[in-house]
């Protein structure tokens, strides 16, 4: 009997997978194609490595998965939870390549009970702050139009920090960012935001604070759902913007704060003006000053030109006044002239030193006198 | 890096800016007279030139808030 091979046998030459490239592919798919997401299980035999790492299956009825917790969140988790526990469980699949199996990594996990209790304290901080007015529309505050100095309010070591501070720097150099540092999540950070909040009531010449946080997940939210630290944040005397990270998840500083941004980069970017937009502002006013100047100083020229126009006729007004005035006692002094009489005829005997001749007396025999006539003067002699 | 707290020592940019729209709206009104315009003028390009120099010369201050013990407030340089 012989032995019968398949045909197609792959050759030395033919390019062969090793499962170790198989398996690298596999979770470069598995990798890319999920973001974080929320399942639902029981947890069954949950064991805490010495490494702080946790290891546990989740199981509904139909099937189960490997889940791994690493030491950073699995502190952040409290205790390790009892076999049964029922839980929502973060995180995104991949493959464990060392073994080829399937994992989900787990970043935050939540028993569905206390997750009940937390929507209910949830709901409990919405109504209090609802029923003070700390939503409502008409307290918004308007940000200023070229905000300077900046309040952040946030974990310094965070990366909302680099975040606005790269987009201010980029768009409004002049700005001056003052990072009030708090935690953000985990124990402590109520009351660290709360004091934050506070402390920027002290510090002068704020035009915004933003609080928010950057890189974190998204679900955490606790501490920006917290009844104290919303009411601290309506308490700030400036306007404030609410940057806490996600555009599907709305925390209560989303709802309290005078405007929302979904990340802290988007409030710096609304928080401060672009310097280019300044400058063609500058350029815009520039040419305004200037055009203004000259439409006055045309108006000054028009205004003048009329004023000259108006003196010179007051001046010819007055001028015919006065000439009026004089002329009317010209002719009444005219018509009583002396000389008028001669004009009819008459004439005026006088002696030679301009002396009026009137008697017979002064009229002695040779005396040489003159006569006025209208239009000059006789000698004469009496006889 | 600690400073003590200071307060700005030039005017507020937003009250500069403020300030030239104002004497821009004046100038543009016709009712100023014209020494008044003048001196608007010359305090405009004044204040424009102040503006573009602060624009230009600007370079981000980051710093941290400290609060101390005692309740005093400290400035901290933080590289951004």
């Amino acid at each position: 009997m012989t032995l019968s091979l398949p045909l197609n046998l792959p050759s030395p030459a033919d390019h062969v997978w090793s499962v170790a490239q198989l398996s690298n592919a596999v979770k470069q798919l598995i990798d890319g194609s999920f973001m974080p997401i929320w399942v639902r299980g029981e947890v069954v035999q949950c064991k805490v490595w010495s490494s702080g790492h946790w290891y546990f299956t989740l199981r509904d009825k139909r099937s189960q998965m490997k889940c791994c917790l690493w030491k950073l969140n699995a502190a952040r988790a409290g205790k390790p939870p009892a076999d049964g526990t029922e839980v929502f469980v973060l995180g995104k699949p991949c493959l464990y390549e060392d073994k080829g199996e399937f994992q989900f990594i787990v970043q935050r996990i939540i028993p569905t009970a206390g997750l009940g209790r937390q929507q209910q304290e949830l709901e409990r901080a919405r109504l209090a702050l609802q029923q003070d007015g700390l939503f409502d529309p008409t307290r918004k505050r308007k940000l200023p139009p070229y905000a300077t100095t900046l309040a952040l309010v946030t974990s310094r070591d965070g990366a909302a920090v680099h975040d606005v501070v790269t987009v201010t720097r980029k768009r409004w150099p002049c700005a001056r960012v003052l990072v009030i540092g708090a935690r953000v999540q985990g124990d402590g950070a109520v009351e660290g935001l709360v004091r934050a909040l506070t402390l920027v009531n002290r510090l002068p010449d704020i035009d915004v604070c933003i609080i928010g946080r950057g890189g974190g997940g998204r679900e955490d939210l606790a501490a920006f759902n917290s009844e104290a630290v919303c009411r601290a944040l309506a308490a700030v005397r400036v306007p404030t913007i609410s940057a806490v990270g996600h555009e599907i998840d709305i925390s209560l500083t989303d709802l309290v704060a005078d405007l929302r941004a979904a990340t802290p980069s988007a409030a710096a970017e609304l928080a401060v003006a672009d310097r280019r937009d300044v400058v063609r502002s500058l350029d815009d006013l520039s040419v305004r000053l200037a055009s203004g100047l000259t439409g006055r100083t045309r108006v000054a020229a028009e205004r003048l030109a009329r004023t000259g126009d108006r003196l010179e006729a007051s001046m010819s007004e007055i001028l015919t006044r006065m000439r009026h005035a004089v002329e009317r006692p010209a002719a009444q002094l005219e018509a009583l002239s002396p000389l008028r009489v001669l004009g009819r005829g008459y004439a005026v005997a006088m002696d030679l030193d301009g002396r009026v001749l009137k008697r017979l007396a002064d009229f002695p025999e040779d005396r040489v006198f003159q006569l006025h006539v209208s239009d000059g003067r006789v000698r004469a002699r009496v006889e | 890096m600690s400073q003590p707290e200071s307060k700005s020592p030039s005017p507020r940019l937003a009250d500069e800016l403020a300030r030239l729209e104002e004497i821009v709206r004046k100038l543009e009104a016709d009712d100023v007279e014209l020494d008044a315009a003048l001196a608007l003028f010359e305090e405009g390009v004044a204040r424009l030139r102040a503006a573009r120099e602060r624009l230009a010369d600007a370079e981000l201050k980051v710093q941290a808030v400290l609060e101390q013990a005692g309740g005093d407030i400290r400035f901290t340089k933080l590289d951004g």
